[in-house]
């Protein structure tokens, strides 16, 4: 009796708690929890080069004179306007009026002025150093008018100041920043819960347009498993940098969820030690260009996410050069470049390979790729610490596979210490034309000889665009579907 | 009614066929796979299984049937090599102890084997892979050195009793070294001892191998192994069980059949229970 008494209680309490959720659903819905595969490790943006801390706080907390929208081109932000002198090299920014920080203090010139001092001092942690590199002076004119004199013109000064590594702080907070930190957004930091969730609120007293969310959550799942649990089980809306494309066939299938596929900044490339003794070789180098297949990479460890690429830029960047077809999958011209090199009796190289499964399961395709051409590779799996220890910084290897995500970096070709040792005066002194160019015209076409000079070098393997594929919920918009920046902007998220 | 003496138990019998399986397939595997396990074929990923690949294939196209053989072949071949550094070293350790009962010296190894037994054994086994790098050796190394206490312990433990005997103190007396009496009358008696211990240390050896497998510091890629064939699946358990399915079923399988194996000889070579079972 006593038992079916408690039985017919459970009963009951489940079927409240199930009601209580369907009219959960009927309720409008004011926050919303975002997933991530990485914890920031703090939360000041113009301190640490950590992707996980602009995807937190940029344009939700903290925000620069200019920022960046979801296509990637520059809006006005802090600054509602620049005047640019006739010489290109003074910038005056006129500030939005009434715009205060979430401490209450309002922001003015001189906090304009603090904060690109402070990113381009000396003794400066800022990750992104080169941004302020050209700026000589800063001054503030008055209180909403902020004078930026530059060493050389620069036509990508106001794009630079869109970064995350860009945003204005106020004097009073910066230096406790990284746990607490103040910025002018439309939402402000609520509570940090260490290993697990940051939780910001909305900004009641923002200067901008009103934040249709109430409350945002990031939530922070490193483990695929659970990432593929938390999205189908609903407590998280939306994984934006889902960490498991296997299982979106699952999500596409359920109306309940939207899967967005858009492109990153992440070249994925078969990095390839110039200077190591067979892969000096541009014979060698052209060889494992041929043997590899890219679509069976992208298919076999991104499940069809992803585009090929044949050179080391952004397919998106409307100044790409697709040169996929000069390391076309060709294995005979590989063999015949072997035995043209002298090793048609095999080779035995290196393939160190760092925790990513695109990098885990990509190692494993191209490793029996080049096996077909005769290349035998030895593969050791590495966590980061050893891969950037042995790799990165050690230049102990032949070939790794790696994502290189920061935004327009075809010149990492012009620095021959860089760890895969590329050594080419002509390709330097390319850059050096670049860097002082201000035509747009003539930089695309430099940055088109660029992408072909290290195509015809066969630097590295180059094999496909690393897709940003995430999980939203179906009723969840106004997220940003690629990724100009390293950005969750919630800015215009709402709900249906 | 008692069984008759002749009967062997269920489990024994149970336990060495699966082991016998087991090892047939890993024997198998030198010589013939049904595909080779290197060769992949995304385009017939995750295929469940079929009269063309019996386990199905997994996320690369592999055929899984060919990387159980191969990567059962591994961690018997890790587990046994492991099992067989921990008696090769373990047991002359115990048996010299044995023989100077009390000494300085008998001291001074039980108390280096316990300084080893005090780590648990997958962190000794992390920390010796972590700093050498991931390889089957470094593997095996790990976990043979994790057997060597194991072993040292249990030969000296069963010999100490051995020496207070009456034919060993005669053997003694008739001026036979230490080292003789370990060798033709020592061991001999503790053999039984060793066997079953082995058969469980080499269950506890697979599992340790799949347990660096899975977290990578195993053997490397190509080369298949169990522990690695889980961890590559894991996230795609809700697409296809298969993938962690078969290969957990198979460490199971084999870890089970060794464990009736040594309970089963337990059983047969203890002279209480003899009869009884």
């Amino acid at each position: 009796m006593r038992r079916s008494f408690t039985s017919h209680f459970m009963a009951g309490a489940v079927a409240i708690g199930l009601s209580a959720v369907a009219f959960g659903g009927a309720w409008a819905q004011t926050s919303v929890t975002i997933g991530m595969q990485l914890e920031p490790p703090h939360l000041d943006p113009t301190g640490g080069a950590a992707a996980a801390i602009d995807e937190v706080v940029y344009a939700n907390v903290f925000e620069g004179l200019t920022r960046f929208r979801s296509d990637g081109s520059v809006a006005p932000a802090l600054a509602k306007s620049w005047d640019i002198s006739d010489d290109g090299k003074t910038y005056t920014f006129h500030l939005n009026s009434g715009v205060s920080f979430h401490d209450g203090s309002s922001l003015t010139a001189d906090d304009v002025k603090f904060s690109l001092d402070r990113a381009r001092a000396e003794d400066s942690t800022n990750a992104q150093k080169a941004l302020f590199a050209g700026i000589e002076s800063v001054e503030a004119v008055d209180d909403t008018t902020v004078k930026v004199m530059l060493a050389n013109p620069d036509g990508a000064f106001v794009t630079k100041m869109a970064w995350g590594d860009a945003v204005i702080l106020a004097p009073e907070s910066a230096a406790d920043v990284g746990a607490n930190p103040v910025g002018t957004g439309p939402f402000k930091f609520d509570r940090w819960v260490r290993g697990d969730r940051v939780e910001l609120v909305r900004n009641p007293d923002y200067w901008g347009d009103a934040v249709a969310l109430e409350q945002a959550t990031f939530k922070f799942i490193s483990d695929p498993n659970a990432a593929f649990a938390a999205v189908m089980s609903g407590d998280i809306d939306a994984f934006p940098g889902y960490p498991a494309p296997e299982t979106l066939a699952a999500f596409e299938a359920d109306p309940r969820f939207n899967v967005v596929v858009g492109s990153t900044e992440g070249e994925t490339i078969l990095s390839t030690n110039n200077k190591a003794e067979a892969l000096s070789d541009v014979r060698v180098r052209e060889a494992i260009a041929h043997a590899i297949n890219r679509q069976e990479i992208i298919d076999g460890a991104m499940f069809g996410f992803g585009t090929p690429i044949g050179t080391h830029f952004a397919p998106h960047n409307p100044d790409y050069l697709d040169l996929t077809g000069q390391s076309n999958y060709d294995p005979a011209r590989s063999k015949e470049l072997l035995k043209a090199a002298g090793y048609e009796n095999g080779l035995k190289l290196t393939l160190k390979l760092p925790p990513p499964s695109y990098a885990r399961r990509g190692g494993e395709i191209i490793a029996a790729q080049l096996r077909e051409v005769g290349i035998e590779t030895e593969i050791s799996n590495l966590e980061w610490a050893q891969w950037l220890e042995q790799v990165f910084r050690g230049k102990d290897y032949d070939l790794t596979i790696v994502s290189h995500t920061e935004p327009m970096d075809i010149n990492i070709y012009a620095r021959p210490g860089y760890y895969f040792q590329y050594d080419n005066p002509a390709f330097q002194d390319l850059m050096k034309t670049l860097d002082v160019e201000a035509d747009p015209a003539k930089r695309s076409a430099l940055y088109k000889q660029a992408q072909q000079m290290i195509a015809d070098d066969y630097v590295n393997g180059y094999l496909f665009q690393l897709a940003r594929t995430g999980v939203v919920n179906a009723k969840l918009k106004g997220l940003w579907q690629n990724a100009p920046t390293q950005a969750n902007d919630l800015t215009a998220v709402h709900w249906d | 009614m008692p069984p008759s003496r002749r009967t062997l138990p269920t489990a024994f019998v149970l336990g060495a066929v699966i082991t016998a399986i087991f090892l047939a397939l890993a024997l198998a595997s030198f010589f013939w796979t049904p595909y080779d396990v290197t060769k992949l074929a995304v385009m017939q990923r995750m295929k469940l299984p079929t009269n063309l690949h019996w386990l199905g294939t997994d996320n690369m196209g592999r055929d899984m049937l060919s990387m159980i053989m191969v990567g059962t072949r591994t961690s018997i071949a890790v587990a046994l090599v492991a099992v067989g550094v921990g008696v090769g070293l373990g047991l002359p350790l115990g048996l010299l102890a044995a023989s100077r009962h009390g000494s300085l010296l008998d001291e001074a190894v039980m108390r280096s084997n316990d300084l080893v037994f005090a780590f648990p054994s997958l962190v000794i086994a992390i920390l010796i892979t972590a700093a050498f790098g991931p390889s089957a050796f470094n593997a095996i190394l790990a976990i043979g050195i994790f057997n060597i206490p194991v072993f040292a312990r249990l030969s000296r433990g069963a010999a100490l009793s051995l020496w207070q005997l009456d034919y060993v103190r005669f053997a003694q007396t008739a001026g036979k070294s230490a080292l003789r009496i370990s060798v033709e009358h020592i061991l001999p008696n503790i053999l039984n001892v060793l066997i079953v211990q082995m058969t469980i240390q080499f269950s506890l050896g697979i599992l340790a191998e799949s347990g660096l497998s899975y977290i990578g510091l195993g053997v490397q890629p190509p080369t298949p192994s169990l522990g690695r064939m889980l961890a590559d699946n894991r996230t795609l358990t809700a697409l296809a069980p298969h993938l962690t399915l078969i290969p957990g079923m198979a460490i199971v399988l084999i870890v089970l059949g060794l464990n009736l194996l040594g309970d089963g000889l337990r059983d047969l070579t203890d002279p209480k229970l003899r009869g009884r079972t």
